[in-house]
């Protein structure tokens, strides 16, 4: 196991290094020039050459390069900003909490409500019970998470005027930003857990195990439970990148200053130290969700640990 | 000859199963209803309006809605319907597009990773690994700032964030089929490799994707119109539904119509897709059926 995990955290740092290239190669592409944009169109072009000196856009792809892979992995200096002269940790470092509350509490949300509908309707199943839930998240999962929030801010705060609609300051301003976030996840949640215990339910292990007279509390937490699960990890998890990725949107509609907001400033001002430093975030929580997914599975799954000390040794 | 006739007849009965019991399901024919108004209406329905689609009216500014303007009227007096039914021209070729391409483009990747194995596979999902490290949406909105505006720039920045997934899922389907019976009657015959592998191997491996590309359709619109919220992909004043949104949020309290009806258009397409999806899956998948 321990060999297991050692190998993927290898694996998955090669992973970054392959994604830090991806991402600098994609911002060195992006259309425009960084000095003009932050000393406007009147610049003359000697000024423009002493500012592109400043920023190290003047020197060959290869170097500038090989000079951020340098930083990134090995100083862990993810730069300054080039329009506020700011070091990007700093700004990341205020605004990270605010997209983790809103990301983890989704998470959460999603996870607990998603699974315990799903579960209900699977016992209900045939049931209005299950018939209405299953509408329910039918709805939910095509529904845009954006206009919902538009929806409930006009509700809420428009017509209600129970929550402030933009902005943070208060727990107060957290709680649609969560909503709005974890509703597509619940529903996601919802069907992977229905489908997820009917199968389990039906499965031949499940008949075997009760053939044979097993307990039924055992059959239910060593049989079906752990087997129910999996599918149960891959939508948690899944549901966690999509809320942390999908933030840019959702932190818009909110203005709630938070790492997707950042990332769009970063995009809009072709300011490529932010937009490189919120993305490597973006690629380092997703590989972690991913690894710590993988060890849920390892660990709740004879087969896949057993293939592996078989292949490794 | 014969054999090609025979094929066909065989593959036009297996069709027609497979859309009976499409049809079966309630939720698949409710979907199909819908998606069948939507791209009536979004494409014939722009021919029946009076208004043009960024016909600009100052008299009209906010206009709520009424008989002459259905669903009223945007900040410059342009018809939100007729832009709606505009948009919805946009939304539809672009997620079918997206999904076509995407669905494509992973069925021949996970092919060749999963039969051919090896080196090629390795590198292939290796590939794949790196790929999806990266969230299909930043993807899109990373792709989108290098390609700028455009509908070729969107369809391919959407495209680029939706192939990841597919990959895995085929070449894990290819797998579980390789050892089967039937590949190996083809390759003891001599087969070649890539007959095997479009004329034995693909037509089996090919539906889950199907199931995957008809929900990526409806995932492809909702990114498309979060795209054009932002600020990136379809710009205005294309009428794009995630633009008309974006339009129309600063007059959220005052003029809420104008960003109410954008949003139910994106629902009902979507949720038409995924209703078809869902009843896909059931008719394909025999194991989820009761």
């Amino acid at each position: 196991m321990g060999r297991y995990i050692l190998n993927r955290i290898i694996w998955m740092i090669l992973i970054l290094i392959a994604a830090a290239f991806v991402i600098f190669t994609l911002m060195y592409l992006v259309p425009g020039d960084p000095a003009k944009s932050l000393l406007g169109p009147d610049a003359s072009y000697e000024v423009l050459e002493i500012k592109r000196h400043e920023l190290g856009i003047d020197r060959p792809y290869i170097v500038q390069l090989g000079d951020f892979l340098y930083k990134t992995f090995i100083r862990f200096d993810l730069g300054t900003s080039w329009k506020f002269g700011t070091p990007v940790v700093e700004d990341m470092a205020e605004r990270l909490p605010r997209t983790l509350i809103i990301g983890v509490s989704a998470l959460v949300l999603s996870a607990v409500l998603g699974t315990v509908l799903g579960i209900f309707a699977a016992i209900n199943k045939g049931r209005w019970q299950d018939s209405t839930t299953m509408v329910l998240a039918m709805v939910l999962i095509s529904v845009p998470d954006f206009w919902l929030a538009l929806m409930f801010i006009l509700l809420f705060s428009a017509t209600l005027g129970w929550l402030p609609a933009y902005g943070i300051g208060s727990v107060g301003h957290y709680i649609l930003p969560i909503i709005c976030s974890s509703l597509f996840g619940v529903a996601i949640n919802a069907r992977q857990g229905r489908s997820a215990m009917l199968e389990t339910i039906r499965a031949e292990f499940v008949v075997t195990a009760r053939a044979k007279g097993q307990r039924e509390n055992i059959v239910v937490r060593k049989h079906m439970l752990p087997n129910a699960l999996m599918p149960i990890i891959t939508g948690v998890a899944g549901g966690l990148t999509m809320t942390v990725a999908g933030s840019p949107i959702m932190e818009t509609v909110f203005s709630i200053p938070g790492i997707g907001q950042y990332m769009l400033v970063g995009i809009n001002g072709l300011d490529a130290p932010i937009v490189r430093a919120c993305v490597m975030f973006f690629a380092l929580f997703t590989t972690v969700v991913i690894l710590i997914m993988d060890l849920c599975y390892a660990f709740l799954d004879p087969r896949i640990k057993a293939q592996y000390s078989r292949r490794k040794g | 000859m014969l054999n090609v006739k025979r094929e066909n007849q065989l593959k036009s009965s297996l069709f027609g199963d497979f859309l009976e019991r499409l049809m079966k399901t309630a939720a698949a024919k409710i979907g199909v209803v819908l998606l069948v108004f939507m791209v009536l209406v979004c494409f014939v329905g722009p021919l029946l309006s009076p208004y043009e689609k960024n016909g600009i009216d100052l008299t009209n500014m906010y206009a709520k809605p009424s008989a002459d303007h259905l669903f009223g009227c945007d900040a410059m007096g342009r018809d939100i319907l007729t832009r709606l039914l505009y948009g919805g021209q946009y939304s539809l070729i672009l997620g079918l597009t997206t999904a076509v391409v995407s669905s494509l483009i992973s069925i021949l990747m996970g092919c060749i990773a999963g039969y051919f194995g090896g080196v090629t596979e390795t590198l292939i999902m290796r590939f794949i690994d790196v790929w999806s490290a990266l969230p299909g949406i930043l993807l899109a909105i990373m792709v989108s700032a290098v390609m700028g505006a455009g509908f070729f720039a969107t369809v391919f920045a959407l495209t680029i964030g939706a192939i990841a997934g597919g990959v895995r899922m085929t070449r894990g389907q290819v797998l579980a089929e390789r050892k089967k019976e039937y590949i190996e009657a083809a390759e003891s015959i001599n087969c070649s490799k890539l007959s095997i592998m479009f004329k034995h191997l693909l037509p089996n491996v090919v539906q889950p994707m199907i199931i995957i590309a008809t929900m990526n359709i409806g995932a492809t619109i909702m990114m498309a119109a979060g795209l054009s919220y932002i600020g990136l992909g379809i710009q205005p004043p294309t009428p794009e539904w995630g633009a008309m949104l974006a339009d129309g949020r600063s007059y959220i309290r005052l003029y809420p119509h104008i960003i109410t009806f954008p949003g139910i258009a994106i629902a009902i397409t979507v949720l038409a897709v995924n209703l078809i999806g869902d009843g896909l899956r059931d008719a394909l998948d025999p194991k989820l059926r009761d």
